[in-house]
């Protein structure tokens, strides 16, 4: 097969059509890397092994591309039949050689310059399906381009960008569908996650994330407070074809340090989402922090794996959260099944038997700070983990660093800044990161790799043994995967903001990462 | 006169933006840049020409996004606040500056001779390059602060930096570093920059080391330790004086 792919490749680079089925069953097809997370299950594994610990100390770039972009370079790539297509900031798209990198089209779009975002005019990339690639953009539309020459299929608004809503997440392609979230927390908007038509772009369903009047979970906001409650759905989530369901991950209420307008629990805000891919129907929800007050936007992948639990096997997915502890839940369910802190955390006892937290007092915002940890970028992010079948451990990108967290008080205006505080470092404290290998049925810890300063790039693991991932100061790494000891390291001047990927190409194992305006490509010789 | 009107004319213009800016200023800046933003852990803004920010769209940015590099974060806020904030922070430069009293040549002259400054510290192509660079410190930090610094060093050396970063290098505050290698050296000096594999530090004979931390034995980070003196008792009350005039004369390179 991948034989015949690799032909195909050279005799015909733009002829792929990469259907539902194989993005399905993309665990079997390494050779690519079809959607987001590699695969819907959210693993963000490679079951490639030609770069292994033999050889990943000879790990050298075979090519780089440079986005002229000043924004960070968040993509995860997609690759196919011979082409990596990827998007660059601002919303922007390409099409690269995978010989060469040279590109086989771009698809520049400006941006208005009123457009909202909290942190950078960003993207962390596409969806394909069929003949199309699909973008989210930073003023809130979606477009469906030509995958063979980049040109515009269609073009639908998602949202009114002047409300404060953007598009930085890569968009999730179904069978039927193209599922897009939102961002834009930290500017009172009303999140939903929607699904469109990849044929025409016509919207088949909305669900919103913070439930109107009427609709369940809606009492969980004080006054009118809905309105601006915020929820962003601006990281991909996973997808179960089994059981049909969306598993979609939430941000933070809005505003983000002031919880005094919206008394209650701020359904369904930092909450895990487990949707009807037909119908987007609320199947179950778990909520991470209830009333969170410290922009803890429950944003990590959600990951699928079925695991031997209490003797039988059971369809889980888990989840290391912003708010420090990791979560295993029934994804058919919702139950709530273990739960454990994984990082450094100051803010609550523990969880109580259905997994909700126990806060300590005193570690709200207050006018004149507050420390806790984690702080305000979390225990983790938007980075991935990645879970290795092969070693059975769940690897995380972790944060070890506390904030000094500031209530204030904020007047909604419509596409302003909505977070009614702020926030600093901790006085004499150099805040740091890690790799944690953890046990995806218990959280325990076996390993981790300690790193200068919080990362902000996700983890990828292989069936070679080896992860990898990126640091601020430029550092790109590969571990081995049973113990965390470094094999492989390469300085590629600029930090990194995403995660890696690994493809096979004319029968040769590639890892590709960005850093800086560079995305890199690796290979042995 | 012409000076005059100008300002006659933009005065009440600016007043009702500057009581907003200025309750900005209190919540956002103060705590560093000082109540009055002279200058603190953050560098002195009430000057005439801030080194970072040539116009006010530049300041903006600062404002907004922060210095890469340095312990300074970016807040955000919406564009009229920013717009305020911009411009109370320039209305500080305008107030007229406090005299200074000492004597600026005798003070320079105690910079090289009696307080050996210049052993560590750098006026334009002058000097060590152990401690930071002095050849503006007198556009970045107030009379008060440079007094702190004489007195009590270790009062004013950064203790941290947490800001949200889009740069690899370490941000230029002082750290002192003391590394024990795997065959047994001993070597304390200043870190230059760092990551998780390596740091690389020069000593207090101005020699560049480069680790690989995994060969180190030992790396001991003295937070908020400062190896310069403090002053207190060697320099008479007016030689103080004569000192800090001099230091905040320094305006940069000519």
């Amino acid at each position: 097969m991948s034989k015949l792919l690799t032909l195909c490749a050279l005799a015909c680079p733009l002829a792929g059509q990469v259907g539902y089925e194989r993005i399905a069953a993309g665990a079997s097809e390494p050779a690519s890397w079809l959607t987001y997370s590699g695969t819907y299950s959210g693993q963000r594994y490679s079951a490639l092994r030609a770069i292994n610990h033999t050889n990943v100390a000879r790990l050298k770039p075979a090519w780089i591309y440079q986005t002229t972009d000043l924004n960070q370079f968040e993509v995860t790539p997609l690759v196919a039949d011979g082409v990596m297509y990827i998007s660059e900031p601002p919303s922007n798209a390409a099409a690269l050689d995978l010989r060469t990198g040279r590109p086989f089209w771009t698809f520049r779009r400006p941006v208005p310059s009123d457009v909202h975002t909290c942190c950078g005019q960003v993207n962390r990339g596409l969806a394909i399906l069929g003949n199309a690639v699909f973008l989210g953009t930073l003023d809130a539309h979606l477009m469906a381009l030509d995958a063979k020459t980049g040109h515009l299929l269609w073009d639908v608004t998602v949202a009114d960008y002047k409300q404060g809503y953007s598009i930085t997440a890569a968009p999730l392609a179904l069978k039927d569908k193209v599922i897009a979230g939102v961002s834009g927390g930290e500017y009172g908007i009303r999140g939903f996650i929607d699904a469109y038509d990849p044929a025409s772009g016509a919207r088949l369903w909305r669900f919103w994330t913070v439930p109107g009047p009427g609709e369940p979970g809606h009492e969980t906001w004080a006054a009118d407070s809905w309105k601006t409650g915020s929820a962003a759905t601006w990281v991909t989530g996973s997808y179960d074809p089994g059981l049909n369901l969306l598993f979609w991950c939430t941000g933070n209420p809005g505003p983000d340090y002031d919880g005094g307008p919206r008394g209650g629990d701020n359904l369904y805000s930092t909450s895990l989402l487990a949707l009807d891919a037909t119908t987007g129907k609320r199947k179950w929800h778990f909520q991470f922090t209830p009333h969170d007050t410290h922009d803890w936007d429950a944003n990590h992948v959600p990951v699928l794996l079925d695991g031997a639990w209490r003797g039988r096997s059971r369809k889980l997915v888990v989840n290391a959260n912003r708010n420090g502890f990791f979560y295993v839940l029934d994804r058919q369910t919702g139950e709530f099944l273990a739960g454990k802190a994984y990082a450094r955390q100051t803010w609550a006892s523990g969880l109580d038997e259905r997994g909700r937290p126990i806060p300590l007092p005193g570690t709200e915002p207050k006018p004149d700070g507050t420390t806790v940890y984690p702080g305000i970028h979390g225990a983790t992010n938007w980075n991935s983990p990645s879970y290795s079948p092969e070693t059975g451990l769940l690897y995380v990108a972790a944060r070890e660093e506390g904030t000094v967290f500031y209530r204030a008080t904020a007047e909604y205006t419509p596409g302003n800044y909505f977070s009614a505080g702020g926030m600093r470092g901790i006085p004499g404290v150099e805040p740091s990161g890690s790799i944690k290998a953890l046990d995806p049925l218990t959280g325990a810890q076996r390993w981790e790799f300690m790193l200068h300063s919080p990362p902000w790039a996700g983890v990828l693991s292989t069936a070679g043994g080896l992860v990898f991932g990126g640091a601020p100061e430029g550092n790109l790494f590969a571990l081995d995967a049973a113990t965390g000891k470094p094999l492989w390291t390469f300085q590629a001047g600029a930090p990194v903001y995403a995660n890696p990927i690994s493809y096979e190409f004319l029968g040769k194992q590639y890892v590709a990462i960005t850093a800086g305006r560079s995305l890199m490509v690796f290979s042995v010789e | 006169m012409r000076k005059l009107a100008l300002s006659l004319l933009l005065t009440p213009l600016a007043l009702p933006a500057a009581t907003t800016g200025e309750a900005l200023f209190r919540t956002h800046c103060a705590p560093c840049h000082g109540p009055k933003g002279d200058g603190g852990r953050g560098s002195n803004l009430a000057v005439r020409n801030l080194l970072r920010a040539p116009d006010d769209a530049a300041l903006s940015v600062i404002v907004a996004l922060g210095i890469p590099g340095t312990q300074m974060p970016g807040t955000r806020m919406t564009d009229d606040e920013n717009r305020q904030l911009v411009a109370f922070v320039r209305s500080l430069g305008r107030a007229p500056a406090t005299p200074i009293a000492g004597d600026r040549a005798n003070g320079e002259r105690l910079f090289w001779s009696k307080g050996k400054c210049g052993q560590c510290h750098t006026v334009g192509p002058r000097g060590g390059r152990m401690g930071p660079d002095l050849t503006e410190i007198g556009t970045r930090r107030s009379p008060a602060h440079l007094r702190t610094s004489l007195l009590e060093p270790e009062a004013e050396v950064p203790e941290t930096f947490a800001v949200y970063r889009r740069v690899i290098f370490t941000p230029d505050n002082f750290l002192q570093v003391r590394v024990v290698t795997s065959d047994g050296r001993q070597i304390t000096g200043v870190r230059i920059d760092e990551d998780t594999f390596s740091i690389q530090i020069r000593d207090y004979s101005d020699r560049l080391y480069s680790f690989a931390k995994d060969e180190l034995h030992e790396l001991q980070k003295d937070w908020g330790k400062s190896p310069m003196p403090g002053f207190r008792g060697v320099f008479s009350d007016s030689e103080l004086e004569d000192l800090i005039a001099y230091l905040a004369g320094l305006q940069g390179a000519k």
